[in-house]
């Protein structure tokens, strides 16, 4: 049954179209003239790129339904009403964030390329607890997840830089072995699939009962990895790694211990955030815990172009937009009026990193030997 | 004759090294998870005698199970056109990691004109599959756009997009496309539903393996796909030779996006889960973009070994379900073996050891160190 509304609709889609085709033919000189002058100045390809994310995230938009003026009510309503527990679940989420993305800058600093940091959140979430409970003690199950990260690093870096495996293939295994191997730990260990719960003495304590220490941890790395980057010899010599490999081999510096001690130390932060997941905040084990989050750390490594504090800073931010999905979920009555609002807010991150990459690819520099082996000649 | 004879056993010694690796790595996998299922105190004999019924081969009961095989021909369709994905891109020199989100896009694609038009047969089950194929066409668009455009490196662009589709597609299914159940979309109507074969296996597997051979042909006998080759192998080359790089990429997404859209629409309108649904979880779809990776490594980036190994793994899929049934082995510890091939025959060298004899192994190391 074809509406009133439905016909007038339609038309409306119609006359705009039309509208648009006379509009081009009206411009088309000062349109060509526009397209020309991006040419000569050599942007046409990024523009049109940005102009395709735009028109992606305005589809995005239009299919959950939220062109529309109530968002922002709801939004400033959830930033007012409840911004105490929304700094506070922010803090807790931006943990694992900073850690994995403050590491992974270290280590993509110094050229190698690890997209399997999921994998790692994946396996030191069941491993630091295991740890935890066989030495009955939460710290020190951090510390089992840090150094399961180290060795996975370890693993990854050796494999990369003596015998040149293909970086990105290897990391896609490590998730693909870490997704399989997370639900078979929590099967063969506790013999109950999916969940565990972990004992409430083995819980990290929070600080005045809100903060997480580790919260202070990730900061204290993330600052750690500024001063070390850019204020020491040895950071010169790890950018100078993942830039000009053959100069620094050249100067008598060993490319492959550099390359393998950033690649463990990033990959041990990124352990310590995937122990954090398990014992520090939810206390309990739920197979979907940390999916996406790996992904969300790379993408706050790529948007902060590898500078540690302002991955601190993306991190933060991205954290926060997810705690604020999470809020947003549970407010009453928002499901009625704007049920695509809790998907849009997950996808954020995901957006930001594809416009900050159209945007700032030409400007934003990576290492130029990031992901290639070294080869000594 | 003598002459065919010949050309065949070239063939064949072209082939020897790619399977000898991949036979090696899969050895690895396999003695990484009986390792795993020693160190929890499980039988290793006894996890693979189980797995082996996923191919329908009952050993102690002696016995060949048609419905099982059948099962696990139904589990490798959507694998091998994932791993087409993956093994074009690859070709073309880019890593597309982008059929996961290519993949639910298809399915919800196919689950909309499936469920919600009404169509004489033959064209719904058409429109259907070519809508689900276009859509997943179109969301590798983008990641090729910002490459061509921006330069954009792939695996960030197709993560991303990845997730954003891991998101969108849950919200479609509860709020624009859902039928009698909440959580899931409406039951595909009988005309847009492939024939049943027998067990959950359809006729869309004919689908699938003609995609597989098509795309072979087209890689292997045309010119465009020389040209994409060309530029997956020595990119200098093929710039000298007055090849359009751009053309190429974007051919390379736009051929994996159809491949993973079809991979999305064989699990919903081919093959009769949840009673011809998809669910808002995803259950049914997550995962298959990133098992067509490990297909796509251990098939060697060939359009027909990505079959070989989607058999072969849709076969351990569906045993593991045996292993868990009899011995309470987690089935997903398949998934963690393929992880364990995947990173095997990422390090080249270690294969390289296994064509030219463990026996040099000791002169290799010696080479390293200086």
């Amino acid at each position: 049954m074809i509406t009133l509304e439905e016909i007038v609709f339609t038309l409306t889609i119609f006359a705009l179209g039309l509208s648009f085709i006379e509009f081009i033919d009206a411009f088309k000189t000062k349109i060509l003239q526009a397209l020309a002058w991006l040419r000569r100045k050599k942007i046409l390809g990024p523009t049109i790129s940005l102009v395709a994310v735009l028109v992606f995230i305005l589809y995005l938009m239009w299919a959950h339904d939220l062109l529309r003026v109530e968002i922002f009510e709801y939004t400033k309503k959830a930033l007012t009403e409840n911004w105490k527990a929304l700094i506070l679940s922010t803090s807790l989420l931006a943990t694992p964030l900073i850690l994995a993305a403050v590491g992974e800058c270290i280590n993509e600093r110094a050229g190698l390329f690890n997209i399997g940091l999921e994998g790692i959140f994946f396996l030191t979430v069941v491993i630091g607890v295991r740890g935890a409970e066989i030495i009955g003690s939460g710290v020190a199950g951090l510390l089992v997840g840090l150094l399961t990260g180290a060795l996975i690093g370890f693993i990854f870096s050796v494999l990369s830089v003596y015998v040149r495996a293909n970086q990105l293939v290897l990391g896609m295994g490590i998730n693909l072995f870490a997704m399989g191997m997370l639900a078979y730990l929590l099967m063969s260990i506790w013999a109950f699939p999916g969940i565990h719960s972990v004992h409430p003495r083995l819980h990290i304590p929070k600080i005045a009962g809100y903060f997480t220490p580790v919260f202070f941890v990730a900061l204290v790395a993330a600052i750690l990895a500024h001063i070390l980057l850019h204020k020491t010899l040895f950071g010169i010599r790890i950018r100078a790694a993942g830039e000009k490999p053959e100069a620094v081999d050249v100067a008598g510096v060993r490319i492959d211990r550099i390359r393998i001690l950033t690649c463990t130390v990033g990959a041990a932060l990124c352990g310590l955030g995937g122990a954090f997941f398990s014992l520090g905040w939810f206390g309990e084990i739920v197979k979907e815990m940390a999916v996406g989050m790996g992904f969300i750390a790379l993408a706050c490594v790529v948007v902060a172009g590898l500078e540690p504090l302002l991955a601190l800073a993306i991190a933060f931010i991205f954290g926060f937009v997810r705690a604020l999905a999470d809020w947003v979920a549970t407010m009453p009555g928002i499901n009625a009026v704007l049920p695509g609002a809790f998907y849009i807010m997950h996808m954020v991150p995901f957006l930001v990193t594809l416009l900050v990459v159209t945007i700032f690819i030409g400007r934003r520099r990576f290492p130029r030997a990031l992901g290639k082996p070294y080869i000594r000649e | 004759m003598v002459r065919l004879l010949e050309a065949i056993k070239g063939h064949l010694k072209a082939l020897a090294r790619p399977l000898a690796e991949s036979l090696f790595a899969l050895f690895i996998g396999l003695l990484i998870g009986a390792g795993l299922m020693l160190v929890f105190g499980y039988n290793p004999i006894n996890g693979y005698i189980s797995m082996l019924k996923g191919f329908g081969i009952f050993i102690r009961e002696g016995f060949f199970d048609n419905t099982e095989a059948l099962e696990a021909l139904a589990t490798a369709v959507p694998l091998m056109l994932t791993a087409i994905t993956f093994t074009v891109g690859m070709r073309a020199g880019l890593f597309n990691i982008g059929a996961e989100g290519q993949v639910y896009m298809g399915a919800v694609a196919a689950a909309w004109i499936g469920g919600h038009f009404v169509l004489p047969a033959g064209l719904h089950l058409l429109a259907a599959t070519a809508f689900a194929m276009l859509i997943g066409a179109a969301w590798a668009l983008l990641p090729a756009i910002l490459k061509i455009g921006a330069g954009v490196h792939e695996v960030i662009s197709t993560i991303m997009l990845n997730w954003v589709a891991f998101f969108h597609v849950p919200y479609l299914v509860i709020n624009r496309f859902a039928g009698v159940w909440a959580e899931r979309t409406a039951a595909i109507e009988p005309t847009a539903r492939y024939p049943i074969l027998g067990a959950s296996l359809t006729a869309v597997i004919f689908v699938a393996l003609a995609a597989c051979v098509v795309v072979y042909i087209l890689l292997w006998r045309t010119r465009a796909g020389y040209e994409l080759r060309l530029v997956g192998d020595n990119p200098d080359a093929a710039r000298y030779a007055g090849i359009s790089i751009r053309r190429v990429i974007l051919y390379s997404f736009i051929i994996g996006g159809l491949a993973a859209g079809l991979a999305g629409a064989s699990q919903v309108i081919g093959r009769p889960l949840l009673g011809w649904t998809l669910p808002a979880t995803l259950g049914t779809v997550y995962g298959l973009g990133f098992w067509g990776i490990g297909i796509a490594v251990v098939g060697r980036n060939h359009p027909i070994g990505g079959i070989f190994a989607a058999l072969l793994f849709g076969g351990m899929l569906n045993g593991a379900k045996f292993m868990e049934y009899d011995w309470r082995i987690s089935s997903e510890l398949v998934v963690a073996i393929q992880g364990a091939i995947v990173v095997a025959l990422a390090v080249p060298a270690l294969l390289a050891m296994s064509g030219r004899g463990v026996r040099r192994l000791p002169a290799w190391l010696r080479r390293k160190k200086d």
